[in-house]
């Protein structure tokens, strides 16, 4: 039987009725990976012995009980590595558990192997990647998207039932979109972020990748909530994620910002996420033109606020403490200069340059402060949007999958790939990408569907509405 | 404001990384086309936003309860270190 390929929510009907074992599930996923990853090189690590070890010991009854997760490999697991896709981090080997692999471990998930990402999380098509350049299941001439490339893509290749990301500007949400799988970006402060390598510490979240919104609504159920380590995690109770989907659409009001249909979007992504939109219309939901007057200036806000953040954040990785020293350092200082030459790919220094530069002295206001006040403005445009809407819906990506190799030469146009995902991050409310068609070229669309704070429950509800009525998400990659 | 004026060599400096003259002379001209870009922020009116904007929805100044708890183990928190002695971190030395 073909258990790689079914959802979280099959798989724990088979485990409940004794049908099959957990080992069984990683024996299969193992089987997979074994065939496809050579292409696909969605895993940077899988360590099967310990996998069919926790499979063996895992506690079924509970909410994900021996259900393997992938695990992008910025987050922290107790004596495994965890590289962040860095030479810098190479041999880095975690002291201790992030909060959500703690949490995964209490539901009883199998952590099966660590997915590859753009280095630091730096990226939009997981090419930045120290170790090795991941595929898209759907064309392997193309990119999977960042910087969770590697749990998207290991999903929609079914390496994976589900995996963990993390989203700074679009990294959970882009690669869903373009590998045709769920990936959703709860609230600022919905998920702890302890454990995570921070890249923009007002930013990053983490969020699942899954096949299913049945199965992301479970995974958030696991990893959302309070940590008492984690000072920006938000005491807000955490619902049922999964208790409330089922319900209908009608009556429920979508908000189509009018910024968001931009001359240049590629012309078959817009008609696939109007179609999906229309379907919404159909049963019953209203739709509401309304307007994010600040949308155009996202990308400029993001690209100055997240590298000034990831230039202090990665301050911390100078030779010093942890992680890679360079040898042919004689004095205090060059260890920290030849260390971070060495250590750093190209992306993670470009981004720490402009970080350092905005930040520095007289360049200050004029960047820096100037873009944290345009993100007010960012905020106050979603805050106003949701008085006359729910939710709003757009697409998740302007262009579909593109060939490696094709942007990597100029940075500002690898930017621009995130013109939809950006502002949900600076506004800091919560967003699902879910595949809603193809292009004729059969490379996998996204539509968007952003919520206020706090308001999954309702993203979720709207998301698997559509998706009971539309199987994208049973349809397989080429592989 | 006018056109920014990035010296690469200089901020990297700073930055406290050493940068090959072709990564300076590349980075120049791509990190020019991303600040040519968001000079876009200078056309924008912001006088409605205070001068530090704070959201006053976000909590600040999070504390946690103060208890006592074991901290991580030094054989944990040396685990990858570079060069350790005597459950130390070694450097360079700095005074001659």
């Amino acid at each position: 039987m073909s258990l790689h390929t079914l959802t979280i929510k099959e798989l724990k009907a088979k485990l409940a009725a004794k049908e099959i074992s957990s080992a069984d599930i990683v024996r299969s996923l193992i089987q997979r990976i074994e065939s496809v990853d050579g292409r696909i090189k969605g895993y940077l690590r899988v360590n099967a012995e310990d996998a069919l070890r926790q499979a063996g010991q895992a506690d079924l009854s509970k909410p994900l009980g021996g259900i393997p997760i992938a695990i992008k490999d910025n987050i922290n697991a107790r004596g495994e590595l965890t590289t962040c896709g860095s030479r810098i981090l190479e041999n880095f080997h975690s002291p201790y558990d992030a909060t959500v692999i703690t949490k995964l471990k209490n539901a009883g998930a199998v952590l099966l192997g660590r997915t590859n990402m753009d280095e630091f999380a730096m990226g939009s098509s997981t090419e930045h990647s120290a170790f090795q350049k991941t595929a898209n299941p759907w064309n392997t001439d193309c990119i999977p998207g960042g910087s969770s490339g590697g749990s998207a893509a290991v999903v929609a290749a079914d390496e994976a039932i589900a995996s963990l990301g993390s989203d700074t500007g679009g990294s959970i949400r882009q690669p869903a979109a373009l590998c045709g799988c769920v990936g959703l970006k709860p609230t600022y402060g919905r998920v702890s972020r302890y454990g995570l390598v921070a890249f923009a510490s007002s930013l990053d979240q983490i969020g699942p990748f899954s096949k299913t919104v049945e199965d992301s609504a479970l995974l958030l159920n696991v990893i959302a909530g309070h940590d008492p380590m984690e000072n920006t995690s938000r005491p807000v109770p955490v619902p049922d994620y999964s208790a409330g989907l089922g319900r209908s659409v009608k009556g429920l009001k979508i908000g189509i910002p009018k910024e968001y249909f931009i001359d240049g979007m590629n012309p078959e992504i817009e008609a696939a996420v109007r179609k999906a939109i229309d379907w919404f219309a159909g049963q019953g939901a209203e739709i509401v033109e309304i307007s994010l007057p600040h949308t155009q200036a996202a990308i400029a806000v993001y690209y100055i606020i997240a590298t000034a953040e990831a230039s202090a954040n990665l301050a911390r990785f100078d030779g010093v403490r942890y992680g890679k020293r360079a040898s042919d350092a004689t004095d205090m200082i060059s260890v920290y200069r030849k260390t971070r030459a060495q250590g750093f790919g190209s992306e993670v220094k470009r981004r720490i340059i402009l970080g350092t530069y905005v930040l520095s002295s007289g360049y200050y206001d004029a960047y820096y402060n100037r873009a944290q006040k345009v993100r007010q403005l960012l905020r106050r445009d979603f805050t106003e949007a949701f008085k006359k809407c729910d939710l709003i819906f757009t697409p998740t990506s302007p262009i579909p999958a593109f060939k490696a190799g094709e942007k990597t030469q100029d940075p500002l146009q690898m930017y621009l790939a995130d013109i939809f995902t950006i502002a949900v991050n600076l506004a800091e409310v919560c967003s699902v990408s879910i595949p809603c068609g193809f292009t004729s070229s059969r490379l996998p669309v996204g539509l968007q569907l952003i919520g206020p704070h706090f308001e999954e429950a309702k993203l979720l509800q709207a998301a698997h509405a559509y998706e009971r009525s539309h199987d994208w998400f049973k349809q397989k990659a080429p592989l | 404001m006018n056109s920014p004026s990035l010296d690469v060599a200089y901020v990297a400096g700073l930055a406290r990384m050493e940068l090959t003259p072709q990564e300076e002379a590349l980075f120049q001209t791509q990190l020019s086309h991303v600040l040519d870009y968001v000079q876009q922020l200078q056309q924008i009116d912001v006088s409605s936003v205070p001068d530090t904007p704070v959201d006053p929805t976000l909590p600040t100044n999070v504390l946690r309860e103060d208890l006592l708890k074991d901290s991580l183990p030094v054989a944990d928190a040396l685990l990858n270190a570079p060069k350790k002695a005597n459950n130390l971190i070694m450097m360079p030395k700095i005074v001659e």
